[in-house]
């Protein structure tokens, strides 16, 4: 991006900014905007991405069946569960919204927002919310299921308003920053895809038996404080602090890569 | 004072590296010292083929290309310095709908017209109206995905109109359209050109459309402005000259002295030539053509008065990419 030189712009030609400029129409508002995206984002999700949700969901149920014989309860079992919720997450959030972001900017769609007066983090902060609001039903579905399957206690389930925005503020900033940052649309699917299997594999297997990189790989990925803090409601007596402590995280990851993306979106919009 | 000015704008694509370093495609300079003036209350066209640097043109007003130099003033304000104002002056219709393809037609035009700006309430009216005026009435409720080319690029114009502006910016806005819809988006555009005094600068490769609907048109070939005046105007230019299409049944009778003559001066493209004469020349070959062996090769022929398409041609332009439907 090249900055012209002021003196190249003042020179020949009718002075621009004079007091004789037009009066500019008022820009669209933060939470309106945001508003309309999100729905509009919500509307396409549900004509495109219903089939798309039910692999997820089918996905996680498999895998929780599959670990059915390996695992058979105590701490294992509550990472599986809490693991394959969450998963259901980092498939719509960070894949998906990897990949479309990665497809808007490739086929040019950004320039529709682009020339329109709307913030920046109205357009990322909607279609984020979309995208993490369309994996509640495959989440809850996964977790009462996994419940089932296990003999997990269901009680502290009400967990899961926590654990999917905030989990999916996370994924969702981080796919939708990889999306617009990726410099090819391919790469930016193969980002997503990469992000989901890493969330599938560190969130689904139990911690305890990891080598000790893959360890730390773990506490990287934001998924994982949401899937820590799920599993630490599923114990007789819950750790509410651990559970408040890695929801914590998950808000910080979230604000932090939905800032990110934000700023990715500016960047790739004004090309 | 102009509605946009435009001077010494230019814009070069840098070269594309291949992979270890060896050049793939050579720097471009898609603007090359475009220096233009739009006045309030005008259909200004930009005319030329693909590649002539229309649409850098278009996004580097709209805001979405910054310029290398040169000066954008749009209503008064510097768009080289505050890119982002061009969103709040004027309706950017692009040529890509990537963004709108999943949402249904109402949905678009509707959250179009909230991002720029409008109520819930208003926006809602707008929408309303806008379709009506459109007839997209009967499409409203199906998603732009499922629409055909012609009516997804109508229900795209309908997101440009709704939230006005005093000036629209149209790239190529008639696309894939069926006469019907074309006569809708004209018939908006008068609407709101008399009604509210906004102002249209349009991109288009349509002869036949630049001739019908364009006030002023400027030529653009490869990066620079070649002509600029009314499509009357231009047309003056190469008034001396009429055009001469000859088509032939199997090969042309090159043996008849007259026929070889003009074929030296006629641009080929399959059986048909094209020639552009002064009218007497003109008169003298349909002679030669419509008499013995030549007329016995001759399958058609067309005079015609010259169209902004032999303006282009006769003012250096490349002949290829203008479309005339």
């Amino acid at each position: 991006m090249s900055v012209v030189p002021a003196q190249a712009v003042a020179g020949a030609g009718p002075r621009p900014d004079d007091g004789r400029a037009a009066p500019l129409a008022p820009r669209a508002r933060l939470l309106p905007a945001l508003a309309a995206v999100y729905r509009a984002q919500l509307s396409r999700a549900r004509v495109a991405r219903i089939p798309l949700l039910f692999v997820a969901t089918f996905q996680s149920v498999g895998i929780m069946v599959l670990l059915r014989g390996v695992v058979s309860g105590g701490d294992p079992a509550r990472s599986v569960v809490s693991g394959s919720a969450v998963l259901v997450v980092a498939f719509v959030a960070l894949n998906l919204l990897a990949q479309y972001f990665g497809q808007l900017r490739a086929g040019g769609g950004l320039d529709h927002y682009a020339t329109l007066p709307v913030p920046p983090a109205a357009v990322v902060l909607g279609a984020a919310g979309a995208y993490a609001s369309f994996t509640v039903p495959g989440t809850v579905v996964t977790a009462v299921v996994g419940c089932l399957l296990f003999q997990l206690p269901m009680a502290h389930l009400w967990v899961l308003a926590a654990v999917v925005p905030l989990s999916g503020a996370a994924l969702s900033g981080l796919g939708a920053a990889l999306g617009l940052l990726a410099p090819r649309q391919e790469l930016a699917t193969l980002c997503g895809q990469l992000g989901m299997s890493a969330a599938l594999l560190l969130g689904v297997l139990p911690a305890g038996r990891m080598p000790e990189a893959i360890g730390w790989a773990r506490d990287l990925l934001p998924s994982t404080y949401g899937v820590e803090a799920l599993a630490h409601s599923f114990a007789p007596r819950p750790d509410w602090f651990a559970v408040c402590a890695d929801l914590g995280v998950c808000a910080a990851v979230g604000v932090l890569s939905l800032a990110v993306a934000t700023w990715a979106y500016r960047r790739a919009a004004a090309r | 004072m102009p509605v946009c000015a435009v001077r010494d704008l230019v814009k070069t694509y840098p070269a594309l590296r291949g992979r270890r370093g060896a050049a793939q495609a050579p720097a471009v300079r898609a603007s090359d010292g475009i220096t233009l003036d739009v006045r309030r209350g005008e259909i200004f066209g930009l005319l030329g083929p693909n590649g002539a640097g229309k649409s850098t043109l278009v996004r580097q007003l709209t805001g979405l290309l910054r310029p290398d130099s040169g000066s954008i003033s749009v209503l008064g304000h510097d768009l080289v310095r505050h890119p982002e104002r061009a969103a709040r002056l004027l309706g950017y219709l692009g040529q890509e709908s990537t963004a709108l393809d999943e949402l249904t037609v109402a949905l678009a035009v509707e959250t179009t017209g909230r991002l720029r700006g409008l109520g819930t309430r208003e926006a809602r009216a707008e929408r309303d109206a806008v379709i009506d005026e459109l007839g997209l009435a009967d499409l409203a409720g199906r998603a732009l995905k499922k629409l055909s080319g012609g009516q997804r690029r109508l229900a795209c114009f309908a997101t440009a109109l709704i939230g006005e502006r005093p000036l629209l910016v149209l790239d190529e806005p008639t696309t894939g359209m069926d006469p019907v819809a074309r006569r809708a988006v004209w018939a908006a555009v008068d609407r709101r050109r008399a009604e509210r005094g906004a102002t249209v600068l349009l991109v288009t490769h349509n002869v036949l459309e630049a001739e019908s609907v364009l006030d002023r048109v400027a030529v653009i070939d490869r990066g620079r402005v070649i002509a600029c005046d009314t499509p009357g105007g231009l047309k003056e230019m190469v008034g001396e000259e009429v055009r001469l299409e000859l088509v032939w049944r199997d090969r042309p009778p090159l043996d008849v002295p007259e026929v070889a003559a003009l074929g030296a001066a006629a641009r080929t493209s399959g059986r048909r030539w094209t020639l552009r004469l002064p009218a007497d020349e003109a008169r003298s070959a349909v002679a030669a053509v419509t008499a013995g062996p030549a007329f016995a090769a001759l399958d058609d022929f067309t005079l015609a008065t010259p169209s902004l398409e032999d303006v282009y041609l006769a003012l250096g332009g490349r002949a290829e990419g203008l479309v005339k439907a």
